[in-house]
């Protein structure tokens, strides 16, 4: 009965075909990375550097210094006293139970990626405004970002640069980039037709337009999609320690491994602390960049 | 109530040879040959819609929807030209061929001499921010931007340094009367103030042409008219050429020195208002035409009737002498003052019984208002209810052009068709005795 056997077990490749279709790919892939790892890994150098730089500067400066610093752009992003006394508790709390390092370095990994995440979002975002095609095309791309798991994409990024920090940080930017893509996007396509056609009809360029209505009037959606980024960024830290990305998410992979409730739970705790700090302050800043949309209505 | 004064076009005047505003400084915008056709392929349908197949049936067989068809207007330089249609009429495909906000299928635009279809992508450009400013319907201000930076938009995309941009946007603020707003946001004003904010942007970059895209539709019908009157009293001292799209024959009548009328994407008619309100080409434009109050849209001098005598004499007989030269048993005085009212013979004779050499005076004539040929028929109404006579009808400087009976004002608002069939060419010379 061997020719309706399709009908009890769905039909399958053969064994050594898949085998070698593995093998095959593998290997390409393996001669690539080969090949190529060095040149892009020195491609990577400058990121590498500045990583290395800003993680020193926040670790070795007095911890007083960075703490006021950090007060200090809370303050001028929100002018909000409350969210700045709040941040600074947060803070010393986490030095307190002694995560300061650890914090420092996430915080480092956090904002270099969420940086590259918005220079290379915002640009692609905006190619996607602009043009259905490219819409088209980097939707999928997108879902498969957003889906895909993390794990997965850590192979290869593993095989070409080995483990690390920028590896790390690509995988987070990878994992983080696609709500600033996608918003950025939105936000553009949401702008009010007639607000355009009044620029376009004053002979506004394309620059022009972008820059001093599109953009602007995006911003709102804009700032949701950085949020979100961050979010996604924070939330990526503990996969990233797999790779030897430093900060909090390696204490917390020890505790799996080892059981430590305790210290996964103090270093989870300090990692949800940051996360609110960095949304909070977010938000207030672009509601307070967006004064236009508040105000009393008239009429 | 529309404020006329001398040089002001004035609605309802009629364009014949005797035009009292004079003769233009000739065609600014000509449109020749203009069709838009919506589509995925609006070239290839073109031909079936130049041989004259009907709009649904191109819809309905390939799925195109005719937006205009074979549009041919010549706009003067420092008219308002108001194009009139219902929505899907293709008004507002139609402004936006001007600036290209639109492209069209087939046709040309001749602007100032130049065709904007030759127009390279920068020079498209400078076109825009220099020929020709629009004001929208939704007002398309920009949200982000306080008041005197909307109003001072298009100098800052044309490069104009701040200091200079601000100065001339603060005049313009002050000039559609919203001083003290230019700190505020859009979304903080009334649409009444939002649009005139709209108005002002467009204004200040100075262009010669002024696209108005249901500009006023929006606003309620207070807002409206008070907005209109602005509008006149601007463009009495800035004589723009001003393109109006609008949707509501009052507002067309009112603004309008010519309208031109769009059904499903084709012209129907095209002419001064008078024309349209007593000589509608078609059903479609008389069914529209109907509900006009004409008492609020007409002037005077369209309705008015060659004037009977002008008296000018200074003692009883003279007067009696220079009206027997005519029939008719009344006149019109006038002394080196102006017009003072009606003499009728009866008076006349009866007094020059007493003393035939006696000067004229109060006692003679009897006091009767007169109308100015620009006077809207409304304004006219009561007063021509009143006397006994017909009122006479002055021109700005005082002299008599003409008379208006009561029959004359009876027939316009009532048989339309009547008047329409007369024509109505107006006295071009005063009657002088």
């Amino acid at each position: 009965m061997a020719e309706t056997s399709w009908l009890h077990e769905i039909p399958q490749m053969d064994r050594g075909d898949l085998l070698t279709i593995r093998k095959t790919l593998d290997g390409l892939y393996r001669d690539f990375s080969r090949a190529y790892g060095e040149t892009i890994e020195s491609f990577f150098t400058p990121l590498l550097r500045f990583l290395v730089w800003f993680e020193d500067l926040l670790i070795s400066s007095p911890w007083w210094a960075v703490l006021a610093v950090i007060a200090g752009l809370i303050f001028a992003a929100t002018r909000s006293w409350k969210l700045t006394v709040g941040a600074v508790a947060a803070f010393m709390l986490i030095g307190y139970f002694g995560m300061w390092e650890h914090t420092m370095q996430t915080m480092a990994i956090i904002l270099v990626a969420t940086l590259m995440a918005i220079c290379i979002g915002i640009p692609v975002g905006i190619a996607m405004a602009r043009s259905d095609r490219v819409q088209t095309i980097a939707t999928p791309i997108l879902d498969v970002m957003q889906t895909m798991p993390a794990f997965v994409y850590l192979i290869p990024v593993v095989m070409l640069l080995g483990i690390g920090k920028v590896p790390g940080v690509i995988a987070v930017v990878v994992y983080a980039i696609p709500p600033v893509i996608r918003l950025t996007n939105l936000g553009i396509r949401l702008v009010d037709r007639e607000v355009m056609e009044a620029a376009t009809a004053y002979g506004a360029s394309r620059w022009q337009r972008l820059v001093g209505v599109q953009l602007p009037l995006a911003m709102p959606t804009i700032m949701a999609g950085i949020n979100q980024t961050i979010m996604m960024a924070l939330a990526m830290v503990v996969i990233a320690s797999m790779i030897g990305v430093k900060g909090l998410g390696q204490p917390v992979l020890k505790s799996i491994t080892n059981q430590y409730f305790t210290l996964g739970l103090l270093n989870g705790l300090a990692i949800v602390a940051l996360a609110i700090i960095f949304d909070r302050v977010s938000q207030a800043y672009a509601k307070r960049s967006q004064a236009h949309m508040g105000g009393p209505a008239h009429d | 109530m529309t404020e006329m004064t001398p040089d002001q076009p004035m609605p309802g005047a009629s364009a014949t040879p005797a035009d009292p505003r004079g003769a233009t400084d000739g065609p600014l915008v000509r449109v020749e040959g203009l069709y838009k056709v919506f589509g995925p392929d609006p070239r290839g349908v073109l031909d079936q819609v130049k041989a004259g197949r009907s709009k649904a049936d191109i819809l309905a067989e390939t799925g195109h929807t005719v937006g205009l068809k074979d549009i041919n207007l010549t706009i003067d330089k420092g008219r308002i030209y108001v194009v009139m249609g219902l929505s899907g009429s293709g008004k507002s495909t139609l402004i936006r061929h001007f600036n290209r906000l639109i492209d069209p299928t087939d046709g040309r635009i001749l602007i100032d001499g130049t065709d904007v279809m030759a127009l390279s992508p920068r020079e498209l450009e400078q076109f825009r921010r220099h020929k020709m400013s629009m004001v929208f319907q939704r007002f398309g201000l920009m949200p982000h931007r306080k008041v005197l930076d909307n109003i001072g938009y298009g100098l800052q995309v044309q490069g104009v340094p701040r200091a200079e941009r601000l100065a001339k946007a603060r005049h313009w603020l002050e000039a559609v009367g919203l001083e003290g707003y230019e700190g505020m946001y859009p979304a903080q004003l009334s649409g009444g103030q939002q649009q005139r904010v709209g108005l002002a942007r467009a204004l200040c970059t100075d262009a010669d042409i002024l696209l108005m895209d249901e500009a006023f539709s929006a606003l309620d019908p207070l807002i409206r008219s008070e907005m209109q009157d602005q509008l006149i009293a601007l463009q009495e001292k800035l004589h723009k050429t001003i393109i109006f799209i609008t949707h509501d024959l009052d507002e067309a009548l009112r603004l309008g020195d010519r309208i031109a009328i769009l059904k499903d994407g084709e012209l129907v008619q095209e002419g001064a208002p008078v024309d349209i309100l007593l000589r509608p080409a078609t059903d479609y434009v008389k069914a529209f035409v109907k509900d006009v109050n004409r008492a609020r849209a007409l002037t005077v001098d369209t309705v008015m009737k060659p004037p009977s005598h002008r008296i000018t004499a200074e003692t009883i007989g003279e007067a009696l002498e220079q009206m027997k030269g005519h029939k008719g048993d009344y006149g019109y005085y006038f002394n080196d003052d102006g017009y003072q009212g009606v003499v009728s013979q009866k008076a006349l004779e009866e007094a020059a019984r007493a003393d035939a050499n006696a000067p004229l005076n109060e006692a003679h004539w009897e006091d009767s208002p007169a109308v100015t040929t620009g006077d809207l028929i409304e304004q006219a109404l009561p007063g021509t209810l009143d006397a006994e006579y017909p009122l006479a009808v002055l021109d700005e400087n005082g002299e008599l052009v003409g008379q208006l009976p009561r029959e004359a004002l009876a027939e316009v608002l009532t048989y339309a068709e009547e008047v329409a069939a007369e024509d109505p060419e107006k006295p071009t010379e005063t009657a002088k005795v």
